[in-house]
């Protein structure tokens, strides 16, 4: 199957130097092949002015560099265009072309530990509070998920995780908290994420593992990648502290 | 050559253009506030425009020079000066060694740019040497400068020491000319900031989005190099409504329920949750990065082929001032 029919994607600007090419509105796995077929085929052939590319539950955004993008077309005689932006959505319909979306994509499963609730997780008790349920309840339907990283984003490894049992999945805060814990593990909606490192953010914090998921000296950076799946297991505050001392986490 | 720091400043941290590539990790492109300030600090002292610079903030470094050196300070006005006497900005500055580099008061914008020629000695961390101050890499072993800490340079390029002049009696030399800063970057107050519409902008009721342009916004204390928090009219959503996380980028506008907008800067993480209402223009960006907390600015919605326009209108004037500062190195 490949992404040939017109409504299949729509591109849209980010700003000047960037197009969103969104697949879809919810999240769904198979959207999330289509988007990781596409980066995969820029990535591997990446075209002239390309610098990056993003993926999230819907879209893909892709980076560039508008007065290299420009400055190609310049070079090539081609004046179909005046804008780069419109270059690059020529350039990006042109690949998804040959997208092919029907192959398997690899699949790990990493299992994290999580000490939940306390001063680990101290929105777990609005959590509940918000479903009328206890907070063992809201810590038993978190942990008995499967969750898919469907993409890393918001800081260094934070993966964003589809799955969440819509019995827990709770709105985020309204105001951001201006720091947050690091290995500190959330719900935003229906979206379920661990914070790699301490940022500010707005999810409702439930717990937080001792793992590390930022590497900045290994290449990837991040343990976890768009297509993982993960899983949650409770431990104790004790447990907890001894995975601490033995990952030397701040 | 060697830069020994005796008093670090607010926050003094290597910059260079950004580290680029690592997004899909999650892994933030920081570099300079002011990019422009930044590469043509660099041209001025013969560096690749690239290279790693000290992006100093508001309140600047005491810096004791070790070695003779070539360098070049821009941005924002904090009133450098060596052994006291002022040093002219936007031009080469030959600076004998054992001389004491100091800041003063703020007269203009909010961060200066510190190049010197040959570039300073930092490791590389996924291709670049910025600073992510949040996740502790990069730059200056991952943090602002402190008191005590010295930073080594490299060599300086052939073309910088065109500018290299030998004397024993000033402190200091420089050239008769200057780069014209007002070209490309302006410290005028309550500056007009230039904006195309945000990927939720029809999300958000009509009177917000003429509030937008027709009132001013102040920058709030609460801010940094990850954003700009605003206070100003609220921006209202037609209906509440979660959005999925996405990619922003630098000069995404995003406000969240409390209604306040975000200007998302240099170290802004790589998703958001937030609706955007508006995007910054590239060309406008290093003009935010010199305005600081407590002052006001104002929205100008434009559209994106115009954007797009005075971008690539801005890289040519870049072009032309790099040719004319490597022509002024090349004659004696």
């Amino acid at each position: 199957m490949s992404l040939t029919k017109k409504d299949s994607f729509e591109l849209s600007p980010l700003g000047d130097s960037a197009v969103v090419v969104t697949f879809g509105n919810e999240i769904k796995s198979d959207t999330h092949h289509k988007i990781k077929a596409c980066m995969n085929l820029l990535i591997n052939d990446p075209f002239i002015g390309f610098i990056e590319c993003v993926p999230a539950y819907t879209n893909l955004t892709v980076f560039y560099d508008p007065l290299v993008v420009y400055s190609e077309y310049q070079k090539n005689n081609i004046t179909e265009y005046d804008s780069p932006f419109q270059m690059v959505c020529s350039i990006v319909k042109k690949k998804l072309q040959k997208v092919k979306t029907d192959q398997e994509l690899p699949q790990r499963t990493v299992s994290i530990p999580v000490c939940y609730g306390g001063e680990n997780g101290p929105d777990l008790e609005y959590v509940a509070l918000h479903h009328h349920l206890t907070i063992d309840e809201v810590i038993r339907i978190h942990s008995n998920g499967d969750y898919l990283v469907y993409m890393i984003g918001f800081a260094p490894g934070f993966p964003f995780m589809g799955g969440l049992s819509e019995q827990i999945a709770t709105p985020r805060r309204s105001s951001p908290r201006t720091t947050i814990p690091a290995g500190s593990v959330g719900i935003a909606g229906s979206q379920t994420g661990v914070y790699p490192i301490s940022t500010p953010g707005g999810w409702q914090l439930i717990g937080r593992t001792p793992t590390r998921l930022f590497l900045p000296t290994q290449n990837p950076p991040s343990l976890l990648q768009a297509g993982d799946l993960v899983k949650f297991y409770p431990i104790s505050y004790q447990e907890y502290q001894e995975i601490l001392l033995k990952e030397g986490v701040k | 050559m060697s830069f020994r720091v005796i008093k670090p400043g607010l926050l003094t941290t290597i910059q260079d253009l950004g580290r680029w590539g690592f997004q899909q990790h999650g892994v933030i492109v920081s570099g300079a506030m002011d990019s422009y300030s930044l590469r043509i600090a660099n041209w001025l002292v013969g560096n690749q425009e690239d290279e790693a610079v000290l992006e100093i903030t508001l309140i600047g470094p005491t810096l004791r020079i070790e070695e003779d050196c070539l360098l070049a300070i821009t941005g924002g006005h904090l009133s450098p000066t060596i052994d006291g006497k002022p040093v002219p900005m936007w031009r080469p500055v030959y600076v004998q060694k054992g001389r004491i580099l100091e800041f003063g008061q703020c007269q203009s914008g909010c961060r200066s740019y510190l190049a010197v020629a040959g570039g300073y000695i930092i490791p590389e961390v996924m291709n670049s040497k910025s600073t992510y101050l949040r996740g502790e890499i990069g730059g200056y072993k991952g943090r602002a400068l402190q008191v005590n800490d010295v930073i080594a340079c490299y060599k300086p390029s052939s073309l910088s020491t065109h500018w290299s002049k030998n004397t024993t009696i000033e402190p200091f030399t420089t050239t008769n000319w200057s780069v014209h800063y007002q070209d490309f970057i302006s410290f005028q107050e309550n500056p007009i900031i230039r904006v195309i519409k945000g990927s939720q902008y029809d999300h958000f009721t009509d009177s917000s989005k003429n509030e937008l342009i027709e009132q001013s916004f102040f920058i709030t204390n609460q801010s940094d190099r990850m954003g700009y928090r605003l206070s100003g009219p609220n921006m209202k959503l037609q209906k509440q409504r979660s959005l999925l996380s996405e990619a922003v980028s630098n000069g995404s506008i995003q406000v969240p329920p409390d209604g306040n907008p975000i200007i998302l800067l240099a170290d802004h993480q790589t998703t958001g949750g937030y609706p955007k209402i508006a995007q910054m223009i590239s060309v406008d960006l290093p003009l935010i990065g010199q305005v600081k907390p407590g002052e006001a600015i104002h929205f100008s919605l434009i559209t994106l082929e115009k954007a797009e326009h005075l971008y690539l209108q801005k890289e040519q004037q870049l072009k032309e001032l790099k040719i004319a500062i490597s022509l002024k190195g090349c004659v004696k």
